[in-house]
């Protein structure tokens, strides 16, 4: 159902659990858009939303925001606190400022730009969904990442991609350390059609594929092998 | 869980209304912390020579003027809820002797040149009720709220602890070597008043800065000799410091402006701050020691 609905909710004002059950009402429709003002680093702000709405939040948000998020776009015009757009299953989360630990953690879809830093353990466990960081990423970042892709315009921090599986990472800056079976990888056309790609969607226009170096899993640690039994 | 908050003022404003803006940062962090609340306050400088010491009794209808007249002071009492506030013209580790020799029925909460250190079980808003820390004016403050894992909900296991004269330390997460560690300081002549695990993090940065450590070293030994989990802030007499322990899986941010600094375990402690929207915040790396200090007046 499509809809023009222009709404917005003053966190100031209205209890947290009012706006989201207003956007968990909303389920199934498309078109519309939700500005939230004064989010004073609440929590879960535009958690599970499944519509296609716009949703702009002005200022600082707490742990969890647009987590599970499915079809929406939440552009978060501040910092965002722990757990951003965690568990997401399509749609776009951006963030103007920084954001904390476990962003995107365990995301099976749809794409996260952040604007400034993430810190530790941006992407763990990621499933499939994008991340686009403009700034560096904290220690042990996509740290059993299954699939998707991880892409730092800066520098990322210790035991980047720890014990990883089919994800892939792409890091501009420097490397603290790798993670244990993380390797560097050559980059080939294919994967600079997809770096091209996703610095297009996220609307980065300051970086080249080419800059970039791409981290991956060497294979040895997944795929059980005896010779690795003292390694468990 | 658990909440810390740490607040720096940079401006007169902000000293007149410390206790204001530092109540409404605890009350934020009620739900990480509903069992017990804490502050220590720094402000008033006495003489060096001369000490800040203040007890708390079991009883709200303590007769602190005898308690004034036992242990000499010649300033006081200024009670706060079950607390009360003493100057004497004496140093602060004889301060502290007198109380325990005349009423060890008595605790100790501080005994310093500037410290003030105020905590009580239950949650947090009726704390700053009780110990009306509106008016209170200073120089920076630190405060805790406490979500009880590993010790008893009592006013001892309550934070901050003091870790010496003019220090205090609160911490949100839990260490799991500290019996052996509190022997081991046993030894080293430390005294302990509770079975925490926080008082032991405490005891060991008193004899490392005892046994000539700076803050900063001391804090960094925490990183070989503590094992759990950690989201330290140190309240100095000039300033504070925060440390995170190298996996950093305890929350903290801070901001400041050019009127204040401030660290808390959650932004929106921070965002009840005149100003916050504009403040410059980051979070603190891991296992790295940040130390916020005024000039010390000579």
């Amino acid at each position: 159902m499509s809809t023009t609905l222009e709404e917005t909710f003053d966190l100031g004002e209205t209890p947290l659990r009012a706006l989201n059950q207003r956007l968990h009402d909303l389920a199934g429709t498309s078109g519309g858009h939700v500005r939230v003002t004064n989010p004073s680093g609440a929590h879960a702000v535009a958690c599970g939303i499944d519509a296609e709405l716009e949703v702009d939040v002005d200022g600082h948000v707490g742990y969890y925001c647009a987590g599970m998020n499915k079809h929406a776009t939440v552009r978060v015009h501040g910092n965002a606190g722990s757990g951003l757009a965690e568990n997401m299953m399509s749609g776009r989360v951006e963030v103007d400022g920084s954001a904390s630990q476990y962003c995107g953690a365990t995301a099976h879809g749809g794409l996260i730009v952040v604007h400034g830093d993430t810190s530790l353990r941006c992407g763990i466990s990621l499933k499939g969904g994008e991340i686009v960081v403009r700034g560096s990423v904290g220690g042990n970042s996509m740290f059993m990442a299954q699939s998707g892709a991880l892409v730092v315009c800066g520098d990322a921090g210790e035991a980047l991609g720890d014990s990883i599986y089919e994800a892939r990472i792409y890091v501009r800056g420097s490397v603290k350390g790798l993670g244990a079976d993380c390797v560097e990888k050559d980059l080939g056309e294919e994967h600079l059609a997809q770096l091209r790609d996703l610095l297009e969607r996220a609307g980065v226009d300051d970086a080249e594929p080419s800059q970039f170096r791409r981290y991956g899993s060497a294979r040895e640690l997944y795929t059980f092998k005896i010779d690795n039994a003292g390694a468990y | 869980m658990c909440g810390i908050v740490g607040l720096f003022a940079k401006s007169p404003a902000i000293e007149d209304r410390l206790g204001e803006h530092l109540a409404a940062m605890l009350r934020q962090m009620s739900d990480r912390g509903p069992d017990s609340a804490g502050v220590a306050i720094y402000r008033d400088p006495v003489a060096h020579g001369h000490s800040k010491l203040v007890l708390c009794s079991p009883r709200v209808d303590e007769d602190w003027q005898a308690v004034g007249d036992l242990i000499g002071a010649t300033g006081g009492p200024a009670v706060r809820h079950n607390h009360a506030l003493f100057t004497l013209p004496v140093a602060p580790a004889d301060a502290q002797a007198r109380a325990e020799e005349h009423r060890p029925d008595l605790r100790v909460m501080s005994a310093g040149e500037v410290i003030e250190i105020y905590k009580e079980t239950g949650r947090p808003e009726r704390f700053a009720e009780l110990f009306d820390l509106s008016d209170v004016r200073g120089t920076h403050a630190i405060g805790h709220t406490r979500m009880a894992t590993e010790s008893r909900v009592t006013t001892e296991g309550s934070h901050p602890f003091s870790t010496g004269e003019d220090l205090c330390l609160v911490h949100n997460g839990s260490l799991s070597n500290h019996n052996r560690l509190r022997e081991r300081l046993r030894k080293a002549g430390i005294r302990f008043v509770s079975e925490n695990d926080t008082e032991v993090a405490a005891g060991y940065l008193a004899w490392r800065l005892r046994e000539g450590a700076s803050l900063q070293e001391a804090l960094e030994g925490c990183l070989d000799d503590l094992d759990g989990f950690y989201t330290f802030a140190v309240g100095t007499r000039d300033g504070f410091a925060v440390m995170r322990d190298p996996v950093a899986c305890k929350p903290a941010v801070m901001a400041e402006t050019d009127d204040w600094v401030a660290m808390a375990s959650e932004y929106r402690a921070i965002a009840v701050l005149p100003g916050a929207d504009d403040a410059r915040s980051w979070e603190p790396e891991p296992a790295q020691v940040y130390v916020w200090e005024r000039e010390p007046v000579a």
